[in-house]
């Protein structure tokens, strides 16, 4: 029996625009999204480069889109385990994680005043809390609580859940497994930040006043952990120096031995955060090179035309910090030669992207090259699609996604 | 029309902590449109499946034509409140009423009296609303191609892939564009450290053999008249029945001028590197002095001495469209002027192009290297290589005969024996260095087609060219983010270099995007329907001719040209162009211009339905907020849930689109005695967030022909005020509400209107 719906792995970006494009089109699509939300990594994101908007606009609009066509249907909480059949008939299994909040959750947030263990958030990179109920963020999609009863102990769950007004907590819902038949195949499980903790010489994550790229994202964003005010994890202090070390893994034999395309862009971007809060603080970015390709040149341009900002070709050596928690780095300045220490109250490490398909074996036997980069799938009927395939920033993703949707359908068209 | 409606208010989530919901059912069953309303009905949980089922019960037995859900916001439960051909209107009790409601202790009722203006204003805008059909129209599904070089033949194979049938365009007599000057091309696929063949030929063959495929060499497309699904294309004289277009003409290189400032026309030796593939390609490189091989060659890609004049801070432009020229062809006395397309290039397609410029130097270094004796010097202010080219950068670095470097480029001067003297600061080898070479590579820039010429030829009341490509610098780009096939001409989408400066193989992914939205847009024409952002609406904006005073404002307005005019300047729709935002509704003093589902009068009465008291310091002030459905009514909702509130005197309605926004409803609000409209709509300007990308900035413009109209009245034209709120901006919006009031409401005191 041949089947002309789509399967889309993956709900962020990539997935849900090549769903949607495929689905406009007349064709029914599944999206399986192992967060219990769509949007992945951009939904964790304050802005985009280089409009400095809002992502949740653009998300906005695709659920929209989504809310409006029936030909999407989508699982959250859900992964792919095993794929098998070939193009125009794949059998495909998916097993569902427990939200243990079912469909009448109105998101009146009782579950969660009742709740008071707090862990760290994973959605906010720890730099925030999140209790045992917990929606991730304000903009979460479907807006729906879930339950984590790893988080707390029987009584605090057995007391979120008799908080609820409207029946809509199941403490003993299990994982289920269930098949889907498609006659296509759309891969876009995206990408996961290289962990700080590889980064042994940059501190690897243990320096308070050390974080990460996507950790700055989470601090700028409005609804975010400090409600968007850029502060030293250590002490809530406002940073006066702040330091940029690009390349954090990135382009490095020994962790990623690629670009991840977007880090540049990203930083000079937190440059904008820093200088809407902060006009005075001074900020030093650390590079190899400032990688701003097309016209992004005009957003690189104007951001650097700042007298506080300064551009060190460099490689910073090692990172440490003082009695004082401000961080301390050991930079080598490529073009002078001259290597010493600088104080700063607050260091972003731009650390990379890394497909979250590395070091997993992929269904269907999927290649993938050293780095967990998807190298084909198409004569499978199979079809990658953003940075599960290549690094790439936003725009690029959703054409890309735009693309693997024409191609899912070139598979099953005339089946 | 929705004549029997079912009234349902729901206690959930506090509603009925605060608001007294038995009250409020009372209010409608017994209020002004009882007799629209045969159900009125309460429940507890509305959103429960027993809550749901009553509903679906109600439609059944009573033969209801419209739902009144007076809850949670339409942001939310959309799946639950959804009853097949029976219409539905929300009523956002819980986020902008309940939840939000800050109460003022001197005044009594506030939350009753704003949840009955909210519950009839719901009832009215579903009474007045009709189901639309769809105007459905035979379809032509032919895809046309316009260009073959790698990107159009791409385009052409996707479709042709997809089932449907293709026109490719080409004006050369040979197909394969830039490509066929090509010796080889940079690495394309995994591992991307080797230069590859481009594969042109069999490319160029795949096309010339495939059926679906017609090839049209030497050709241009001369014009292209009507709309997307019923285009015709006037290519070479002959009449072409197309559905869409996918724009893939690419691009040229940028004009040498401005690479004198380093020489070149100057120095022999000085070539560009598109000078230096086609040497490469045809008998091997040379020097242009003496036609001997070089021993050395440098290749500059930084680009800071020909940016001289560059300044990015400059507005790009985008001013208010001006009439045309045939506009002002009064009593026939002036001949039409021609169409003058003011052309884009600027030293700034230098920087843009860095990416190709770097893969391109790194590419030709190769060449240089295969002479084992030839050195080749590549100089640099950032390699730009991002991604996984980063590898074949590393292969570079490792050849001994490639010298890297970082430098800012001082200046090329002629040696002995028609030789190069580079000289150049801060680089890695020195502060100040001199290098000699046999021969120095400038960089070629990516310019488009599209910033020399209109190359689509719309046969549009606009114009030929698509507007605003100012702000892309004559790329045929989106200035959306997260939709990079979305720009003001709907039926035509851009791919390749045309659109972006881009490497092959990501050219080759945009072939296909291009191709999907030229094949969705063709489906959604012929099924009736609107492209994105209203993707599936199938409603279309409907003309009462008859009082049409041909002032034109509508077919100006309109932000994707789907208007044309007949001789006397009569809008001509053509409903496959439309994206369905409205502005045409709103830009029309008339009033001729309305949705089925989102006219005029529904929105007019709904604002009329606000209880206005008729001593505003005895019953408090009132507001209408008309805020943007995509934005600005999210990013309220979002302040509910962040536990903010605002003055319980504003009335918020959500529209498509503040550019759908007539006048008359801030005429309507005025003369009912309302003492202000608050107008919240997206950011515009460069960086414009309107999905639209007009709307608001309309809105903004119209607003002066508003305050006119109120001075003239009496009224202070400060209580139209329009507010750009960004999605995010949930935090901030409850404060500009406040400023209002205060600013406003609280400053000039009643509308001297109330009362009458």
């Amino acid at each position: 029996m041949s089947n002309n719906s789509i399967l889309v792995v993956g709900g962020g970006f990539a997935g849900i625009t090549a769903a949607l494009e495929a689905a406009e089109l007349g064709y029914e699509v599944f999206i399986v999204e192992k967060n219990p939300y769509l949007g992945g990594r951009v939904a964790q994101l304050n802005q985009y480069f280089p409009k400095l908007c809002p992502p949740s606009c653009g998300l906005e609009i695709q659920f929209q889109r989504i809310k409006k066509n029936p030909k999407v249907k989508y699982f959250t909480l859900s992964q792919v385990d095993a794929v098998s059949g070939g193009p125009g008939n794949y059998s495909v299994k998916v097993t569902k994680q427990p939200r243990h909040v079912n469909s009448r959750c109105t998101c009146c947030g009782e579950c969660a005043k009742a709740a008071r263990t707090e862990v760290d958030s994973e959605f906010d990179f720890e730099t925030g809390k999140r209790k045992a109920a917990y929606t991730t963020h304000l903009f979460a999609f479907p807006a729906r609580y879930t339950i984590d009863p790893t988080t707390c102990d029987k009584i605090e769950l057995e007391r979120i859940k008799d908080a609820c007004p409207y029946d809509a907590i199941d403490l003993d819902e299990q994982p289920k497994t269930f098949d889907l038949n498609v006659g296509s195949i759309v891969w876009a499980t995206g990408w996961k930040p290289y962990p700080l903790e590889k980064l042994t010489n940059l501190g690897a994550g243990k320096v308070a006043n050390v974080i990460s790229n996507m950790q700055m994202e989470r601090l700028a964003s409005p609804s975010g952990p400090t409600n968007g005010r850029i502060v030293r994890p250590s002490d809530g202090a406002e940073p006066k120096r702040i330091a940029f070390v690009q390349c954090a893994g990135s382009r490095d034999e020994n962790h990623l031995n690629y670009c991840s395309y977007i880090c540049c862009m990203a930083s000079l971007k937190h440059v904008r955060y820093l200088r809407e809060r902060y006009p005075e603080a001074k900020i030093v970015i650390y590079y190899i090179d400032l990688r701003t390709p097309g016209r992004y040149d005009k957003f690189k341009a104007l951001t650097v035309d700042d007298p506080n900002l300064s551009l060190v070709k460099g490689k910073v050596a090692a990172v440490a910090e003082d009695a004082g928690k401000n961080p301390i780095l050991t930079v080598e300045n490529a073009v002078t030669g001259i290597k010493n220490d600088e104080q700063f109250d607050l260091v972003v490490l731009a650390t990379g992207m890394q497909p979250s398909a590395a070091g997993e074996k992929l269904p269907a036997g999927l290649p993938v090259d050293e780095e967990g980069f998807i190298i084909g799938g198409e004569d499978k009927g199979i079809v990658a699609a953003g940075c599960a395939k290549l690094p790439l920033d936003v725009m690029k993703t959703a054409q890309s996604g735009t693309s693997a949707a024409l191609k899912a359908i070139q598979n099953v068209v005339g089946r | 029309m929705a004549e029997k409606l079912g009234v349902y208010i729901c206690g959930g989530c506090d509603i009925a902590k605060s608001l007294d919901v038995e009250g409020l059912a009372e209010f409608v069953k017994n209020g002004r449109h009882q007799s629209l309303c045969p159900v009125v009905k309460t429940n507890s949980v509305l959103c429960s499946p027993e809550g749901k089922a009553e509903i679906e019960a109600d439609i059944e037995a009573e033969g209801l034509d419209g739902v009144v859900v007076c809850a949670c916001s339409p942001r939310v439960k959309w799946d639950v409140f959804e009853f097949g051909a029976t219409q539905v209107n929300r009523v956002n009790l819980r986020e902008q009423c309940v939840w939000t409601f800050s109460d003022d202790p001197d005044k009594e009722n506030l939350l009753d009296s704003m949840a009955k203006d909210y519950v009839n204003m719901g009832i009215v805008y579903l009474n007045k609303s009709s189901v639309p059909e769809p105007e459905v129209e035979k379809c032509s599904e032919t895809i046309m191609v316009l260009g073959g070089g790698f990107t159009g033949l791409n385009a052409a194979l996707e479709v042709a892939k997809a089932g449907k049938d293709v026109v490719l365009v080409e004006k050369e007599a040979e197909l394969g564009g830039k490509a066929r000057d090509m010796y080889k091309s940079f690495p394309l696929t995994y591992p991307h450290t080797a230069l590859q063949e481009t594969g042109l030929d069999k490319l160029v063959a795949a096309v010339n053999s495939n059926d679906k495929i017609t090839v049209k060499t030497s050709a241009t497309l001369e014009k292209l008249h009507g709309a997307p699904g019923q285009y015709t294309a006037l290519v070479n004289g002959e009449e072409l029945s197309i559905g869409a277009v996918i724009l893939a003409t690419g691009w040229e290189p940028g004009n040498s001028k401005y690479l004198a400032p380093l020489g070149y026309g100057q120095f022999k030796n000085v070539v560009t590197t598109s000078e230096f593939e086609k040497m490469a390609k045809n008998g091997g490189i040379k020097r242009p002095s003496d036609s001997k091989a070089p021993k050395s060659v440098a290749f500059i890609l930084d680009v800071e001495k020909f940016m001289a004049d560059v300044d990015y801070s400059q507005r790009a432009v985008c001013e208010p469209p001006e009439e045309l020229p045939c506009d002002e062809n009064k009593d026939g006395e002036e001949e039409c002027e021609t169409f003058v397309y003011e052309d884009k290039e600027s030293a700034r397609h230098l920087a843009y192009s860095s990416e190709i410029s770097s893969l391109v130097a790194l590419k030709q270094a190769a060449y240089v290297r295969e002479d084992p004796e030839a050195m080749a010097y590549v100089f640099y202010d950032h390699m730009m290589v991002p991604g996984v080219n980063e590898r074949f950068y590393k292969v570079a670095q490792d050849d001994p005969g490639v010298m890297l470097s970082k430098a800012r480029i001082t200046s090329i001067k002629e040696g002995s024996g028609g030789s190069l003297v580079i000289s150049a600061k801060n680089t890695l080898l020195g502060e100040n260095v001199e290098i000699l070479a046999d021969m120095v590579v400038l960089p070629t820039a990516i310019v488009p087609v599209t910033a020399h010429e209109p190359t689509m030829n719309f046969d549009y009341r606009q114009g030929p060219a698509f507007p605003d490509l100012e702000l892309f610098d004559g790329f045929a780009d989106s200035n959306y983010i997260c939709f990079p096939y979305e720009t003001r001409r709907t039926g035509v989408y851009a791919a390749g270099c045309v659109r972006q400066p881009m490497p092959m193989n990501l050219a080759q992914d945009d072939a296909a995007g291009a191709a999907l939205k030229a094949i969705q847009c063709v489906v959604s024409a012929d099924h009736g329907v609107a492209v994105h952002p209203r993707s599936g609406d199938r409603s279309y904006p409907v003309f009462n001719f008859v009082r049409c005073t041909q002032c034109k404002r509508c077919t100006e307005e309109c932000p994707f040209g789907a208007l044309d005019a007949d001789e006397k300047g009569t809008p001509m729709p053509n409903p496959t162009r439309c994206r369905r935002c409205g502005t045409c509704m709103g830009a029309c003093p008339e009033r001729v211009i309305g949705f089925d589902d989102y006219n005029i009068d529904q929105m007019g009465s709904a604002i009329k339905q606000v209880q206005v008291p008729d001593n505003m310091d005895e019953g408090g002030p009132r507001v209408i907020i008309l805020a943007c459905e995509n934005d600005a009514y999210p990013a309220l909702d979002m302040a509910a849930f962040r536990g903010h509130s605002w003055s319980p005197y504003v009335r918020v309605l959500p529209v498509r689109c503040l550019g759908s926004v007539n006048a008359i409803w801030v005429a309507d609000a005025m003369s009912k005695g309302v003492d202000g409209v608050m107008l919240l709509g997206c950011k515009y300007g460069d960086d414009y967030q309107c999905h639209f990308m007009k709307g608001s900035e309309l809105c903004n413009r119209r607003k002066e022909n508003i305050a006119e109209s109120l001075n003239r009245l009496g009224v202070e034209p400060e209580r139209v005020e329009q507010y750009e709120v960004a999605i995010d901006e949930y935090d901030k919006v409850p404060g500009m509400i406040e400023d209002f009031m205060t600013n406003v409401v609280a400053k000039f005191g009643p509308n001297p209107f109330k009362g009458y």
